[in-house]
């Protein structure tokens, strides 16, 4: 049996009951340990009197959090089922750190919305929501938390989801990506009793979704991003050069490129190009620890040899010719910024993006996103904290990349301050020029 | 080169694919970087990925023992031989020459213990050998702390860890830029969990340290945990030492890690008995987490692994 691996992220507000589903997955499939329930329990009652268990205080790690009762920053939990393994970034819900709801959904696969069903669609959830469609996670799940609440109702639920239908259509538009189908999926749950998380609820019979009894079940079942590289265009970023020391007699000629394959697939022998500079050549051989390889897929990494010498070093790309990617030294993207000193035009920062760090102008500032919306307003002077607005950038030298609709990997970038060192944007490049 | 079919990707290939990648963007952006080696599995699961990632080449990178001179002799000796199967550099870094230097006091009682002295002798060989990015072997499943910590945990020239104003990290995209003195704390497997770790030394068929397994040894009981007993140990009153069928789960200092009772012997049995345990690693061995509720996040501000 192949166990595979699921990344997703979590969002939710405050109070309806995200740490409680989490604590509820982990619990109904035996990923909580007895020391950490009993620690929690504790924590609990010293907090919230006798019998208390806030299943929050397990996934607060920081002892402000604990003091303040907020969550500060993702935490990332674990859990496996016999189908699968789960990384769930879980993610605050605070308006103020938006930024590391971006940070979390930068790696998912699969976002979790929780809407309260008493509250329907909050503007936090259209947040959370939009910015997971934004960061290109192809499937969005929609739990209808605190069905208990609401009498377990068919038509309240109804309700919520005709709500949050309203304005689906730019989650679509928004969410679509090449080589995904965009899937949003609806499901009533409650957490506190279990209900539809691990097990199918038998008080809401009405609920009888073949595809998706249970949320556990649509974890489970979901395609994954690397599900069919085969129909992907191959990019392999080149991190690294191996080449023994020249005392070793046996391995003396020996030089291969290594890297993770960020996209599609690689076979011996194939054609390929190194870019920016375009030079053609083969792959003469895949290497890996346990031997030689015909292929690698992505996200393997692996070592290639190429049969011509090139002068090839980091920050290159390896594709086939026939699929290349863009080349410029001008784009436009989508910065989510994350520093207090916000950015402005004429700002200059480091761009790093595959393996390749640029230094990268500002030219211009040309919209701002309105993450209740996602309708751009007009241009401001400056991109604030956690503002999120189209950008027009320059580079020092060629960048090789993809738009971020049809590739995560080669379409991101981030931004570091020179002068701090500090990671202050996060970009996707856009798909017009 | 034997020629091997297409490798089916299960998780934890895409687990080690990920660490592979996080090693070799270290190899590639740092000058100095060190791989903290104590001969615990976690560690050596991060030497396998080291090998998987740069040979047939050397490690760009020496590795480093913190010794705090209460090891247990089986880990001492694993580790002198896996280093020179690998025919690499070791570091060895010792709390005692930081004792007698004076850069720290030997804390006194029954219940002494040099876990807190590592961080100055860390600190110290970090600085002394120039070190700007260290490779350790933490996972986030371990303890809460730890799961809100980055793959590149920057800490600053006191080596202090800042949970509050951590870089954000996106995508696969590490931010490793520091300046002169700062450091970098690099955990390639934060994303595996214990089960993982042992699943991964099954698969490759390593080598681990014989107190992994089941054996008999004199013990004493403390606070619910299982102590191994050594020559000098301070009992407290009412304590006896026994003789137990016990394993590790951890290999910490000897004053500070607690065996459990356990008869897996080999490693089928282990990763059975992991499979199916219900309290965490660090909960069942660790005395050193169980000061405060927030033990480890208070010793990783102070600048600890």
């Amino acid at each position: 049996m192949t166990l595979d691996l699921l990344r997703l992220s979590t969002a939710g507000s405050v109070d309806d009951g995200k740490s409680t589903l989490i604590g509820r997955l982990l619990y109904d499939s035996k990923q909580i340990f007895e020391d950490q329930l009993e620690s929690v329990t504790q924590a609990s009652e010293r907090r919230g009197g006798e019998g208390s268990l806030d299943l929050a205080l397990l996934t607060d790690g920081l002892r402000a959090e604990r003091e303040q009762g907020i969550t500060i920053d993702v935490a990332y939990r674990y859990f496996a089922t016999p189908r699968r393994r789960f990384i769930i970034a879980d993610c605050p819900g605070h308006r103020q750190y938006t930024r590391n709801m971006v940070t979390g959904a930068s790696t998912a696969d699969l976002a979790v919305v929780l809407l309260d069903a008493r509250r329907g669609v909050l503007e936090q959830s259209k947040r959370h929501a939009f910015i997971s469609a934004l960061l290109g996670i192809p499937k969005l799940v929609v739990a209808v938390n605190k069905m208990d609440l609401v009498e377990h109702s068919q038509a309240r639920f109804e309700e919520v989801v005709a709500e949050f239908e309203g304005f689906a259509n730019i989650l679509r538009r928004d969410g679509r990506r090449a080589g995904h189908q965009y899937e949003i999926i609806y499901i009533p749950i409650s957490a506190l009793n279990g209900d539809n998380v691990v097990e199918p609820s038998e008080r809401m019979g009405w609920y009888d979704d073949p595809a998706h009894p249970t949320l556990l079940d649509i974890l489970e079942q979901v395609d994954v991003a690397y599900d069919h590289p085969h129909d992907r265009p191959a990019r392999f970023p080149v991190q690294w050069v191996i080449r023994p020391a020249s005392d070793d007699p046996a391995s003396r000629d020996y030089r291969s490129y290594a890297g993770q394959l960020a996209s599609g697939a690689l076979r011996r022998g194939d054609e390929v190009a190194v870019l920016p500079g375009g030079e053609r050549t083969r792959i003469a051989a895949i290497d890996s620890y346990e031997g030689e390889l015909e292929e690698a897929v992505a996200p393997m990494s692996v070592a290639i040899r190429l049969e011509d010498e090139l002068d090839v070093s980091r920050g290159e790309l390896i594709c086939h010719p026939a699929r290349a990617p863009l080349i410029a030294r001008e784009l436009a993207a989508d910065v989510c910024w994350m520093a207090d000193r916000p950015m402005r035009a004429g700002g200059r920062y480091l761009l790093k993006q595959t393996t390749r760090t640029v230094t990268a102008i500002v030219d211009q500032i040309e919209d701002l996103l309105d993450v209740r919306t996602l309708e751009r307003d007009p241009p401001p002077a400056e991109l604030a904290l956690n503002d999120i607005g189209r950008v027009r950038l320059r580079t020092s030298a060629p960048l090789v990349f993809d738009p971020y609709k049809s590739n995560r990997r080669t379409g991101s970038f981030i931004l570091i301050d020179e002068a701090s060192n500090g990671t202050v944007g996060a970009g996707m490049i856009s798909d017009v020029p | 080169m034997t020629v091997v079919a297409h490798p089916q990707l299960s998780h934890l290939r895409a687990l080690e694919s990920e660490a592979i990648h996080v090693m070799r963007e270290v190899a590639a952006e740092f000058e100095r970087p060190v791989l903290l080696f104590s001969g615990g599995k976690d560690s050596i699961v991060l030497l396998r990925l080291a090998e998987k990632a740069f040979r047939p080449a050397r490690f760009p990178f020496p590795l480093m023992h913190v010794d705090t001179g209460h090891n247990f002799p089986e880990v001492i000796e694993f580790r002198d031989r896996r280093v020179a199967e690998l025919g690499e550099r070791l570091i060895v870094a010792s709390v005692q020459d930081s004792i007698d230097a004076g850069r720290v006091v030997e804390e006194q009682g029954p219940r002494a213990s040099r876990n807190q002295l590592q961080t100055v002798t860390l600190l110290d060989a970090i600085a002394e050998h120039g070190f700007d990015a260290a490779f350790g072997g933490a996972r986030r499943d371990e303890e809460r702390a730890r799961a809100k910590e980055r793959m590149f945990s920057f800490r600053d020239d006191f080596g202090q860890w800042d949970p509050k104003s951590q870089r954000p990290e996106l995508w696969n995209l590490y931010n490793g830029r520091i300046k002169k003195g700062e450091n970098v704390r690099v955990f390639p497997i934060s994303n595996w969990t214990e089960l993982d770790v042992w699943e991964y030394i099954d698969q490759e068929e390593l080598e681990v340290p014989s107190i992994y397994f089941a054996h008999v040894r004199e013990v004493f009981r403390r606070d619910g945990m299982l102590y191994a007993w050594r020559e000098g140990t301070e009992l407290i009153d009412g304590e006896e030492v026994l003789s137990e069928t016990v394993r590790y789960r951890t290999v910490g200092d000897m004053s500070c890690t607690g065996g459990v009772v356990s008869q897996a012997a080999t490693l089928a049995e282990v990763v059975t008995e992991i499979a199916a345990t219900r309290i965490t690693e660090r909960g069942e061995t660790r005395a050193d987490d169980r000061v405060t509720e927030a033990a480890m996040e208070d010793r990783k501000k102070a600048g600890y692994f």
